[in-house]
This record gives C-alpha cells, structure tokens and sequence, in this order.
C-alpha cells in the first residue's frame, strides 16, 4: 500500500520544519559573530514569510473541493473519503492569522533577544516547532493527528518559557505551564480516547456520523435503535467533557484559568503574546474541530457547559484584570476574558457561530499583538513593567503612545477602534439571533468591566510624568507597525475579516 | 442630489483631526485658528444644508447617501436629513463653532489656559467630538447610528479626564462606564429588532410601523433601546452621572454635554424607539411618563439644594430632559414636538448657562454660590444681566425658547395618544406643572442669591449671610479653595492660592460676546416666532406617529 501525499498540500507546515532544521544546524555551524542573532531571525523571518505564501497560494488555488492528504486508501474505504490532513477555508484562515501573528512575534523575539541572555538557534528552532503545531493543528481531521498537533504546539513553548535562564520567575512560570498543560493533555487524552472506544474511529467527519446517529455505534446490534440518544452508551457524556476540559486549558478558561497570569508575567514577551495568540488561536481551532465538526450530533450536551464556561471565563478574567497593576499581567486577565468572548457563539450553535467566533479570534489578535509590541518597548527601559510607567507615554514616544492607546480602545470595543467594536457586533449578534439573553447580558456586563481597566490604563498614556527616554530598537518598530496596521484596516474595512471567516464555517 | 453635504460635514472636522495626527508640526503655529476654520467650515456647510433644505416636505429625507459599509453586517453607510435632524445638526456645528471661539479669541488671556494647555489634543478631541455628534444625527442605519453614538465616549472621557477639576478622573471615568453599559444594552435591543426584521435600515423599518415584530419582542425591543438612550438623556434614575460629569468638565465640555450630547439619547426616540417599535412604545409610555415626571420634580428639588452653581444648572437639565420625555410619552404630535422643541430651546439655553457659568468660575475661581456672594449685577452688571437672561429663558418665561417646549409638553399629557390612560397622564400633567414651578423656584434662589444682594467684600464661606444659604446637606464636599494644586494636575484651571487678589473683575469680555449673542438671539428668536421650528417638526412628526395615532 503506498500513499500518495500531496506535498503542496502540506507544504506550510513542511517549509516551517525544514527552515526549523537549519536554523539550528546553522546556530551550531555559523561562526559566533555579532551578526549571527539577526541573521537567524531573518532566516526564520523568511521561513514564516514563505510558509505564508504557500498559505496565500493554497487559498488561491481552492476554488473546487478541499485539498486533502493522507487519506485512507480507496480500497480500503467503503464511502466517503476520509482523510487526516484537509486544507479547507477554516484551516487557512487559521493558517494565516498564525502566520501573520508569528511574523509579528519573531520581530518581537528579534528584539528580545538583542538583549542577550538567550540561545538565540534553540529560541528560533523552538519557535519554528509550535509554528508546525500551529499550521498543522486546523488542517487535521481526526482525533490522533490533533492530540499530537497540539502537544506538538504546547511542548516547545514550556522550553522558550524557560530559555531566560537564571532568572526565577521564568523557571517557576516554565514549571508552572508544564503541569498545567500535562495534565490538560491527560484528561483530553482520556476523553478521546473513550469517544474512540464508543465509535471505533479517529476520523472526525465519521465520529460526527457516529454521534449524530447516522452510522450505529460499532458495538450496537445494527438497525437495533436508530435514535442517537438511546444507542449510544452514557460515556459518550464524560468523553465529550472530558474533551471540552482538555480545550479549556489550552484557551486559560474557567476554571482552568489560574495559570495565566503568572506564566504570561514569567515568560519573556515575545512567549506571552505568542502563548495569548498563536496558543490560543490553535486551542480554539481545535475546540472548533472537535465540538462544531466531530461532536455537533452532541450539541446539547456540551452547548449549555460552554455558555457557562463563557459567562465564568469573561467574568473572572475581567474582574481579576481590575486589580492589576503589572501590565502584562493585565494583558494576561484581559486575554482570559477575551477568550470568553470568543467561546460565546460557540454556546449558542447560529449557523454562523464559527464564523462569528473566527472572526473575533482574528481582531483580537490584531489588537493584542499590538498591545503586546508596545508593551515589549517599554520594558526595555520599565524592568518591573507596570502601569505607572506608561505615565506619558504619549509625550516620550507618541508613535508607540498612540499605538498602545487605539489598540486598548479596541479591546475595549469603542470607536475609533472600531475593529474591537465590531467584533463585539458579531458575537452579540450570533447570541441575541441565537436566543440566549442571559448570555448577551452577561456579556454586556462584562464589556463595561472591561472598559475600566483598559480606560484607566490609557488615560495613564496622557499623563504627563517625568521624561525617562525610551530605548528604542528597530526591529520593535515593523511588528508593532504590522499588528497597529492590521488593527486599523479591520477598522475601516471589517468587512475584509467577514468575508475571510465566512469561509471557515464548515457546509 | 446634494448627497455630498452630510459626508462632507463628517469628512471635514475627520480629516481635520488626522491631518493633526499627521502634521503635527507644520500647524503647531496656526493651531487657535485651524480648529476655528475648520468648526467654520462646518458651520457653513450646516448653513448650505439650512439653505438648500426643501422645506416643502421636512418629513421626507433629504440629501441621501446609501452605500454598503460592512455587507456582512448588513450595516450601510446610509445618511439623510428631515425635519427632525435638521436643526439638530445646525444646533451641533453652531455649539462647536461657538466653542471654538470662545477658546480661540480669548487669546492668552485667563479662559485662553485651555489652549495653553495642550492645544493640539484639545482641537484633535474637539473636532472627533463633532464628527460623532453630527453622524449620530445623520445616521440612518441602526448600528451606524450605533458607532457615531459610540464615537463621542472616548473623546469627552478625554476632555472630562485631562481638562477637567479637581475630581475629574472619577468623574470621566463615571461618565464613560455609565454610558457604556447604556449604550451596550441598547446595542442588544437593536439587534434584536435587526433578528427579527433582518434589516438595520431606519427609514424601512419606520415605515414599516413594526410589523413583523411580536408585541412582547416589541416591549422588550423597546426597553432595551430606551435604557441605553435614557442613560445619555439622562432620565432619572440613571441621572446620576451628569452632574459630576457636568462640575468636573471644563466649559466648552459642559457646553457640547449639556447641548449636544444629551440631545443624542433623545433624538434616538424619536428617530429609532417610537417610530420602529410603536406597540412597544405604547406599552412602555406611561412608565416613560412616570420616569420623566419624577425627573423634573426631583432635577428641581436637587436644583434647591445646591450651592455649586455647575451642579445646579447640571441637575436642571435633568429637570429639563424630563420634560422632553414626558412630551415623548404623550405619542402625540403635541407633545412630541413639544419634546423636539424643548430639545433644541434646551441645547441653546443651557449651553449659554454653561458658558456663563465658566465665566463666573474664571473671574470668581469658584462656582460655589454663597461664595460668590451676590451682587453681581453691581459688579459686573454685564455679566449678571446675561445670566438672568439665561435663568429666566430657562425656567420658562413666556416669549423666550424655554416656554414653548414644555408648554407643549405638558398640553399634550393634557390629551395624551389613544390608548393611553388619560387620567394617569392628567396626574403626570398636573405634576409636571408643579415642577415647572419649582423650576423658577430654583432658578429665582440662585439668581437672588448670585445677581442680586450687596457684593461681599471679605469672603469666608462662614460669613455669608445665613438667610440665604439653605441648609441642605451638599452631595458633596465644597472644594478648598486654598487646596495645594496636586502633582498629577494637568490642565487644571481652578488652581488659584487666593481667590479675592486675583479676582478678575472684567466684564464680559469682547470674546465672550461674540460666542453669546448668537445664543441669546436664537433664544428670543425662537421664543418669539416658534412656528419657525415647529413648522419644521410637525410633519415629519406626523410621518413618526403613522402607526401610533
């Protein structure tokens, strides 16, 4: 039996693994000159810059049916073809928001590692890693290449958490994210692994057919019940929470939110807005796969969790982000409550619920990049990083000011950053045409916590306090030019990340 | 035809504010005359939209412009302009004109600090403001009336937050969540009405009279919508931010609140709430009448009971907004253009009180009224004259703006819509009534005690004359006069060690003049030929009420 494998189909995550290769063979051969950290960075630059275009091309090209590879061989299928790597609109969507969001933050490592301190082959290789997870993640279509996606996602980033050696808080926030994030894989693993035993498939369209109660159950006497609810064993219940529990790490919901903070405060920067992005992006890509593609038949079971999960997740991370003084922890509450937003229209099951939560995805990390790169600049010169050391921002650096001022007003989801509001649109919008009113109340609520804190944050940007000059290094200048960019296009044309998303709900 | 007006009076103070962003330097030294022109411009081009106005039929929109913004929303880039939004916006781009002025010919003179203190933010915050305020009465999409309503938080936050007294960060930051979590629920009911009926254009769904909407979806539409635009009107009980918003602003912030801002939640009645959703509001009227009864007695006695002048004319619009909803909750072309003239007659009367307050506060360097110590209309008998001009347009007085709004309001409680429980809006009538009493009751106190009386020579708060201040607990602390200015102080004006030495005896100055008489023309001009305006509202009304009369 031979596979055929459609190279150009795979070719994002194969540009990434391969420039990965070489980053590190390059880091052990090169000689150690000065220039060698930012020749690494551009050659990881330009590995992300072609992946992204293999992205772009893919998209081009799909006009017809979905690429897909590795499949099952036709001899061995009976129906529909049932394949483990599919290119789709949903996996380039998500393809490109991560790329995109990795050009911003291998700038960002640019910078960070101008500091010194760092290996600077094993960060980029490192990095390079979670990109393969990360583009390969929302391509997969059954539950194995998923698990080893996404851990594939997680385990590099506990070692660049760590790679600030000698430094306390890193170490404790490295230990802190690997136990988390074991024990999440533990229990999704667990949970997977009883869905397989019910339906005796990985494939997720055949594990949709399965629990939707299109196909019996391998175990059922055949033609026995046709109705979903009584041919399926009670397990299936744990499993899908099992599942749920598993996502809900990896995107810091509640209640498995507590790790944030301190893991984003520990990490160096360009980690934490990787681990608040690229992480979460793909935590979501694969919520979405597993509940909207493989679970939808079980939609009632897990529908009224994720709303509660939603409503708890903003609520906490908002309230928690009030008390904070540290900016990037209150980054870090801000990206939990977030993430509340996001799961919202998943709860609610509207046709466009995918598209609606994608396109929020999208913004947000636009606008929290943004936050991120600014944040990266100041602590260059602020070691403790706290908000009373944006004081006058405006007046020391206006550029970055400014910057850090529209993409707080967009997080906060008032005009002039319009991105932020219209994203707010969209979900409310999927939950008030979905029925939900307590839902979009909550949510309402929670819009108005939300605006205290980044308020108060840049209100701090215009007050005058006195001059402590920025240090500022050039690679910061692109990345935070590139998410600011992006944040205010979405603003004046929204319409350009509908028409994206639209193409991510699955028909 | 003519579609070009309305974008350009949003194109104009937009591109204004970015070119600062951009050019900073190169308009550094023109920066008092740039925010003028380009207010001007406005101004000018609300003329043309005046000039050009067909004023055979105000009840149809004119001046059009509809294309797509976000298809995938729905939401289009739909404006239009009648009989309703038509003085409304001539009020916004006259307000802002006006303020303009008064900061730019002040020169560098005391009410000139504003422009010394970071005059390029000022005219960047200024000239946004006016974009959101002219859009959101432009606007003839639900979410685009949604985003310019949205447009005008953050710049008065600023305003409030950097311009701003002593207490001004609490007081921005109450202003801003207050209206948010307003603006927020009123953002679930539009969208509401936009799953039920699929489209967000106001025009289609006005006329459609709110078929297609159960009446439960309509009630709860209606709620939702009216919460979000009573928190901006505001009516009591959600009042509550105004007046600290009102004390801590600096003047020209007052003047765009008072006269502009507070038009928004209203105008949103008329234009969204009543027309779309008319069964909804039929239901909700009486308690809407109930509200803003209870608004004008309490805006009054709460007016009784205050010694900051700001305060007092802040918690009279409370008063005053309670007229216009009561004209609202009447559902009858009386009271409801009672209400839109109440509205327009409100922007000019208390916009002109908040520039006479900044003036007193300035020469004075305080508000608090048994400080001020009476007899002003012997020491500045310019200045007291104006005032009481003020005072009296505002309570009321027969010949002037303030009268024939809430006349109106009130003669359509007398016979409110079918349907309507008459005797209820008899109660509300009578009560309404009472409060207008009260309302020259308050304003007779304050200008007995600030205009009239013998000037005080020495002035502690002590030693003034016992008869006159009332002896009602103050909501809050009288500021220190002699409090040392604190280090985060930016721009704040009232920082002054002794308040009598430097106590600026000048009259009305020629800049302050130039920014009143147009104020003070208007309102004897509309006190005295309300037909003007009237004839303006009436049939657009009339198109509004279609399904409710």
């Amino acid at each position: 039996m031979i596979q055929q494998i459609d190279y150009f189909v795979i070719a994002p995550p194969l540009v990434l693994a391969v420039v990965a290769g070489l980053v590190l063979l390059l880091d052990a051969f090169l000689p150690n000159l000065p220039r060698g950290k930012t020749a690494l960075g551009l050659i990881t630059l330009a590995g992300v810059l072609t992946a992204l275009g293999f992205v772009v091309a893919q998209s081009a090209s799909t006009g017809g049916p979905p690429m897909r590879t590795f499949c099952v061989p036709p001899n061995l299928q009976p129906q529909a073809a049932l394949c483990s790597f599919v290119v789709d609109g949903f996996t380039l969507v998500f393809a490109g928001l991560v790329l995109v969001a990795a050009v911003v933050v291998v700038l960002m490592s640019m910078t960070e590692l101008a500091g010194g301190g760092i290996p600077v082959g094993e960060w980029y290789f490192l990095l390079l890693c979670t990109l393969v997870g990360a583009v390969t993640l929302p391509a997969s279509r059954d539950l194995i290449m998923l698990v080893v996606a996404l851990e594939l996602v997680s385990l590099p980033v506990f070692a660049l958490t760590a790679l600030k050696r000698y430094d306390g808080r890193s170490s404790e926030a490295a230990v802190k994210l690997f136990v988390v994030s074991v024990v999440s894989t533990a229990v999704m693993l667990f949970g997977v692994s009883l869905l397989y035993g019910v339906a005796g498939t990985v494939f997720l369209s055949r594990l949709a057919a399965v629990f939707s109660g299109r196909i019996p159950a391998p175990g059922v006497v055949e033609g026995a019940v046709p109705t979903a609810d009584q041919s399926l064993p009670a397990v299936v219940t744990v499993g899908v929470v099992l599942v749920v529990a598993g996502f809900a790490f990896k995107i810091a919901a509640v209640p498995f939110h507590a790790w944030a903070a301190d893991v984003y405060q520990g990490a160096p920067l360009p980690v934490a807005a990787l681990l608040s992005v690229i992480s979460k992006a793909t935590g979501f890509a694969g919520l979405i796969l597993v509940l909207v593609v493989a679970l939808s038949g079980q939609a009632g079971t897990w529908a009224p969790i994720v709303a509660i999960v939603s409503a708890l997740t903003m609520t906490a991370g908002n309230l928690l982000a009030m008390r904070q003084r540290s900016a990037v922890r209150l980054l870090a509450w801000s990206s939990v409550a977030q993430s509340g937003y996001i799961l919202a229209p998943l709860a609610v099951g509207t046709p466009g619920a995918v598209g609606a939560s994608t396109a929020y995805l999208v913004i947000y990390a636009a606008m929290n990049l943004g936050a991120f790169a600014v944040v990266l600049l100041v602590s260059r010169t602020a070691a403790r990083n706290e908000l009373d050391d944006y004081r006058g921002l405006v007046f020391r650096s206006p550029a970055a000011g400014v910057a850090l001022a529209f993409c707080l007003v967009c997080l906060a989801g008032l005009p002039p950053g319009l991105a932020g509001l219209f994203a707010k649109v969209f979900v409310f919008r999927e939950i008030v045409e979905g029925g939900t009113a307590w839902l979009a109340l909550v949510m309402a609520v929670n819009t108005v916590i939300g605006l205290y804190y980044y308020a108060v944050w840049a209100a701090r940007l215009f007050t005058p306090a006195t001059e402590k000059a920025l240090r500022p290094t050039p690679a910061i200048w692109p990345a935070m030019g590139l998410a600011v960019g992006v944040a205010i296009l979405f603003s004046i044309a929204p319409q350009l990340v509908l028409d994206a998303t639209a193409l991510s709900a699955f028909g | 035809m003519m579609g070009w007006l309305p974008v350009a009076m949003l194109a104009v103070p937009l591109f204004g504010a970015l070119a600062l962003v951009i050019s900073p330097q190169a308009l550094r030294p023109a920066l008092r005359a740039y925010g003028l022109i380009l207010s001007g411009i406005t101004l000018a081009l609300a003329a043309l939209l005046l000039a050009t106005f067909d004023y055979a039929r105000p009840a149809q929109m004119q001046f059009e412009v509809d294309f797509p913004w976000i298809p995938g929303l729905g939401l289009r880039f739909h404006l239009g302009v009648d009989g309703i939004s038509l003085p409304l916006i001539a009020l916004t781009a006259l307000l802002t004109f006006l303020c303009f002025g008064y900061l730019s010919w002040a020169g560098g003179r005391a009410s000139g600090q504003l422009m010394t203190a970071r005059p390029r933010a000022l005219v960047f915050t200024l000239l946004v403001l006016e974009v959101g305020m002219i859009g959101t009465f432009l606007a003839l999409d639900l979410l685009l009336f949604f985003v310019f309503f949205e447009i005008v938080l953050v710049p008065m936050y600023f305003l409030i937050g950097i311009w701003g007294g002593e207490g001004r960060r609490a007081a921005s930051i109450k202003f801003i969540l207050y209206t948010l979590l307003g603006s927020v629920v009123m953002l679930l009911g539009l969208l509401l009405v936009w799953a039920q009926t699929g489209t967000l254009d106001v025009e289609a769904l006005s006329a459609a009279h709110g078929s297609g909407m159960a009446r439960s979806i309509q009630i709860l539409a209606f709620v939702a919508i009216g919460v979000g635009l009573a928190v901006k009107t505001p009516m009591w009980p959600l009042h509550t931010w105004l007046p600290d918003a009102h004390t801590e602003a600096p003047t020209v912030g007052s003047v765009l609140l008072a006269g502009v801002l507070l038009k928004m939640g209203t105008y949103g009645f008329a234009r969204i709430a009543i027309p779309i959703l008319p069964e909804g509001a039929a239901a909700v009227a009486p308690w809407l009448g109930a509200f803003a009864v209870v608004g004008i007695v309490y805006g009054a006695l709460a007016c009784l009971a205050q010694r900051d002048l700001k305060r007092m004319i802040a918690y009279s619009s409370v008063g005053h907004m309670g007229f216009v909803l009561l004209g609202f909750a009447t559902l009858t072309p009386t009271g409801i253009n009672g209400a839109l003239f109440a509205n327009i007659a409100h922007g000019l009367i208390t916009g002109l009180l908040f520039f006479l307050a900044g003036a007193v506060k300035e020469r004075y360097h305080t508000a608090d009224m048994p400080s001020l110590g009476g007899g002003m209309l012997a020491t500045l008998p310019r200045l007291g004259s104006v005032l009481t001009f003020a005072s009296i347009a505002s309570l009321g007085l027969p010949g002037l703006a303030g009268f024939w709004g809430e006349m109106l309001a009130l003669l359509g409680a007398f016979q409110p819509a079918n349907g309507l429980p008459r005797g209820l809006f008899l109660t509300y009538m009578v009560i309404g009534g009472l409060g207008a009493v009260l309302t020259a009751a308050y304003f007779l106190v304050m200008l007995s005690r600030v205009t009239h009386g013998r000037p005080l020579r020495v002035t502690p708060v002590e030693a003034v004359d016992d008869r006159l201040v009332h002896e009602t607990p103050d909501e809050r602390p009288v500021v220190p006069l002699d409090s040392p200015q604190e280090g985060t102080a930016t721009a704040t004006l009232t920082a002054a060690p002794d308040t009598r030495d430097t106590r600026d005896t000048d009259d009305i100055k020629c800049h302050e003049l130039l920014a009143w008489t147009p104020l003070v023309a208007l309102i004897l001009l509309f006190g005295l030929w309300p037909g003007l305006l009237l004839s303006l509202t009436t049939p657009a009304v009339q198109a509004l009420l279609g399904a409710v009369s």
